[in-house]
């Protein structure tokens, strides 16, 4: 037998052959295919992670960040109305001696003044009205006094309002860039850590208004709702997983929670309208309020995720203290319970954070309300972090925009705590058997 | 203020009543726990649950049902001034007084003239109202719980059953515990059925479900019915639709692929990378989402197209330039992208569960009869995955529709039929958000329009979500 000369038989199978080796390429080509469209949607999802969250730090990180200016200014005696303080025009005064201060004088119509003030935070002009209604004899003398640029003005230190935008689109004209600059020369302007977006409240200045209110409303909210659903739904589920007999009503409760879990939030909002506001006479976007729809809210998915961690726990545990003569509360109160507690706590905090996001529901309840300060009572009107994130966004100033990214990296941060505490909760006490 | 204080003395007086009932079973055991029936803290608990339990639910519903009762007894006899006003206002009128005496939230009417006296005179009585109300309900809680003590008091003996009651009373916490669930879904029920109930009947429920036009705010004809608009849900039934498809276009294929790299593919490691950054992004609240959609997402894609769409302009598509040219931020394919990057997540760690389910069995009988991994994939494993695939997509699909926070930033509010996802839509979830936030007259066809969406979108997504379940379960006890 040579080479050359093939069988009929031979040259068959070494077709057959032939075609099996395509074939097997192009499965092999399938199958390399078929992993590469599995590792594009992996990373396809973790690019979108990460240009979601790189996008919002970037938009919000300079918000950290602020200019303060501090300034003499002359109380100008002829400006101040002793009679009506409250009345009299300090941020003209401020301006003025701004002006002053770089060698320009006011135009009759006051369009220098007017361009001053809007580089000037009303918070200076807030500020002379509380020293001099302590001390009236400041009338006549210099004082100085500190606070925060416009929103405008430090955007322009922070770069983001550039002098090669056309003068129409940039928010500021040529004479406030050159004021600004000359402020920023004379070191009358410092930049520093943005205090007053942690400390102080909403504002419809953007340069005045913070997240304190909101995170103060949001832990009020969330304390009402974890005394709340924490208790109900760890019973609930134990109730659910080591007393109910197997029968119709259990099997209907069961069922029940498993769609409660999945129905749309925004419909918890129409159930706090309805029932608590309408008929419950609840007062409307209060702490009270929402942390009661949110604990609705969340009950189902704790009573979920607490008995799982209940069937986590072994039967041999349960049937080791019946048969010492415990009675069945004793074994879920001595054993059951504190055996499940660590996973039923991460179960617990897990909804927690969830519901410290949750937004929807809330503005059914009238939370979407202009709110200056942070509550003071469970009662009061309060807004909470995430819908202070909605307000801002609708905002039309471009410094609130800013802001609200600030805000959700607020939120966040609250977030990955509290999923932190978790996982350390898990990691600590986890047991398995 | 004061039935807090109550409270808190309630509590106190509960806790020396455990005290002195556990010291009361010792001494009469002679300070022998074990010839007792039951561990003295059942005796002491026992005392303490009948002191304090009857008397403090009584505190709770006054405090819960007072303004209420109040107001009811007020409005028994109106004052003329007062029945003269129409119905919402005199709701207001009423919910000042007791709001005035209560220390709630006032409205800002002025009341002058004969209505300003009828309030001062209502307000007397009120505050009448008020402080018999609380008082009576003192001091009946004070005699419930001497009369609780005094009756279980008697019965605490050695040998008295302390533990089966106790735990009679925590069997009873436990099941009311597990029926505020239910109690819930019927007040889901209840209140969305009731207030739509009263929106159909200015608006029939045929022209809700199959008008073509929303415009819940002017008249499109003077003999309509509902005079203050039109509302036909069709648009927005439509505008949720296209955005969950587009939602499901972008979630389905990534997610599931994901999932099957996951269960299938990937190693230890890449697992333990991979889904923890998968729940971050899970665990993002929607209004990030929102945000993220509306202030990024939407100028990206309105750029794109007004840059493609000046390609086209004065050639032969010219129109279809012009159109490109002058697409929104807003426009439904922005909404429906970002909410498919937030349904990834979802998808993908419910569908990888259900492969993970599927036997190894099935696995090792394909790998080995010489099939690749792919192979073996799409021709063993998700032809037995597939029902519960489904279902894990069906409740994607009912979180898309039930989604409200991308949409309401990012979607916009035109009430438009069509299927053209550069269009600006609406969702039925925009609308009820719209319609209930500001200002707005509780009885107006206007806002209880918002009830009847929400009834809609319950029953859509309970039955999504009733199939969905039923699918799962089915699917998990077939391979149990």
């Amino acid at each position: 037998m040579t080479d050359a000369a093939l069988t009929p038989a031979q040259a068959a199978k070494a077709r057959v052959r032939a075609d099996a080796e395509a074939l097997l390429k192009r499965r092999y080509r399938a199958e390399a295919r078929f992993v590469f469209y599995g590792r594009a949607a992996i990373i396809l999802a973790l690019a979108f992670l990460v240009l979601l969250l790189g996008r919002i730090g970037l938009q919000g990180y300079s918000t950290f960040t602020d200019y303060r200016v501090s300034l003499p200014v002359q109380i100008n005696a002829d400006r101040v109305d002793m009679s009506d303080l409250a009345g009299s025009n300090f941020n003209l005064m401020v301006a003025e001696s701004a002006l002053a201060l770089l060698g320009e004088t006011d135009d009759p119509y006051g369009e220098a003044s007017g361009e001053m003030m809007a580089i000037l935070s009303g918070d200076l002009g807030f500020q002379i009205l509380d020293r001099l209604r302590e001390d009236p004899s400041l009338v006549g003398q210099t004082i100085t006094v500190e606070g925060p640029m416009k929103a405008n003005a430090s955007l322009y230190y922070k770069g983001q309002i550039s002098r090669d935008t056309e003068v129409g689109g940039r928010l500021l004209s040529d004479r406030q860039l050159d004021w600004l600059d000359e402020l920023r020369e004379r070191d009358l302007v410092s930049g520093g850590f943005n205090w007053t977006f942690l400390t102080r409240s909403d504002s419809t200045e953007p340069e005045q208004a913070g997240v304190w209110g909101a995170v103060v409303g949001s832990a009020m909210m969330l304390f009402v709702t974890a005394l709340l659903a924490a208790p109900i739904g760890v019973l609930a589920a134990t109730y659910l997983e080591e007393f109910a007999p197997k029968n119709r009503w259990t099997d209907i409760i069961e069922v029940n929670i498993n769609n409660l879990a999945a129905v749309p939030s925004i419909i918890y909002g129409l159930l706090g309208l309805a029932v608590f506001i309408n008929v419950l006479a609840v007062p409307r976007s209060s702490p009270l309020l929402g942390g009661l729809v949110l604990a609705l809210m969340s009950l189902p998915t704790i009573i979920i995720a607490t008995r799982s961690a209940l069937r986590a726990v072994p039967p041999s545990i349960r049937e080791a203290a019946l048969a010492v003569g415990a009675s069945r509360t004793q074994t879920v109160f001595h054993h059951v319970l504190p055996l499940a507690m660590p996973g039923m706590m991460t179960g617990v905090i897990l909804s927690l954070a969830h519901a410290l996001g949750e937004t929807a529901p809330l503005l059914m309840i009238g939370m979407v309300s202009f709110v200056p300060g942070a509550p003071e009572t469970l009662t009061s009107a309060a807004t909470v972090l995430p819908v202070q994130i909605f307000i801002w966004e609708n905002a039309s100033e471009r410094a609130f925009h800013e802001r609200t990214a600030a805000a959700i990296i607020v939120l966040l941060v609250f977030m990955v705590l509290m999923n932190l505490i978790a996982v350390l909760v898990r990691r600590r006490f986890e047991r398995r058997w | 203020m004061l039935i807090w204080i109550a409270l808190l003395g309630l509590i106190l007086f509960s806790v020396s009543a455990y005290v002195a009932g556990r010291r009361k079973v010792l001494s009469a055991a002679g300070g022998r726990a074990r010839l007792m029936h039951s561990l003295p803290g059942y005796h002491g608990a026992y005392l303490a649950l009948w002191t304090a339990a009857p008397a403090i639910i009584l505190l709770l519903l006054v405090s819960m049902f007072g303004a209420q009762v109040e107001e009811v007894v007020l409005r028994a006899d109106p004052p003329a001034a007062v029945s003269a006003l129409p119905g919402s206002t005199q709701d207001v009128f009423y919910n000042d007084v007791v709001a005035t005496v209560t220390g709630g939230q006032i409205s800002q009417t002025v009341y002058d003239g004969a209505l300003g006296e009828a309030f001062a005179e209502k307000l007397v009585q009120a505050r009448d109202i008020h402080r018999n109300l609380t008082t009576g309900a003192l001091i009946a809680a004070f005699v419930l719980a001497l009369a609780g003590a005094a009756m279980a008091w008697p019965r605490l003996s050695a040998d008295f059953a302390a533990r089966p009651r106790v735990e009679r009373w925590i069997a009873v916490l436990f099941l009311a515990c597990s029926v505020v669930a239910v109690l819930t879904t019927l007040g889901i029920v209840a209140s969305l059925v009731w207030e739509s109930w009263r929106f159909f009947q200015v608006v029939p429920v045929f022209e809700f479900l199959f008008g073509l036009t929303w415009d819940p705010q002017i008249a499109i004809r003077a003999d309509q019915v509902a005079s203050s608009g039109a509302f036909g849900a069709v648009p927005l039934f439509m505008g949720t639709f296209l955005i969950m498809m587009i939602a499901m276009t972008v979630a389905a294929p990534v997610g599931l692929f994901a999932a099957i790299y996951l269960s299938e593919y990937a190693g230890p490691t890449v697992r333990a990378v991979v889904k923890p950054l998968l729940e971050i992004l899970a665990g993002i609240p929607t209004v990030v989402y929102g945000f993220f959609a509306a202030l990024t997402v939407g100028p990206l894609f309105r750029g794109f197209f007004n840059s493609i769409g000046a390609q086209f302009i004065g050639g032969p598509l010219d129109g279809l330039g012009l159109y490109l040219m002058q697409v929104q931020n807003q426009m439904a394919l922005v909404a429906g992208a970002v909410m498919g990057i937030m349904l990834i997540p979802f998808v993908s760690s419910l569908s990888d569960d259900i492969i993970n389910a599927v036997p190894q069995s099935l696995r090792d009988g394909s790998l080995a009869m010489g099939a690749t991994r792919s192979e073996t994939i799409t021709r063993v494993i998700m032809p037995a995955a597939l029902p519960g695939v489904m279902g894990a997509l069906l409740l994607a699909v009912s979180r898309a529709v039930g989604e409200t926070m991308i949409v309401t930033m990012a979607a916009g509010l035109q009430a438009r039929a069509t299927f053209n996802p550069l269009d600006t839509v609406t969702t039925v979830t925009v609308q009820i958000v719209t319609l209930l936030t500001g200002d707005q007259e509780f009885d107006s066809p206007k806002t209880l329009s918002a009830f009847g969406l929400g009834l809609t979108l319950f029953l859509i997504t309970l039955m999504l979500n009733i199939v969905a379940l039923r699918i799962v379960q089915r699917y998990r006890e077939q391979y149990d």
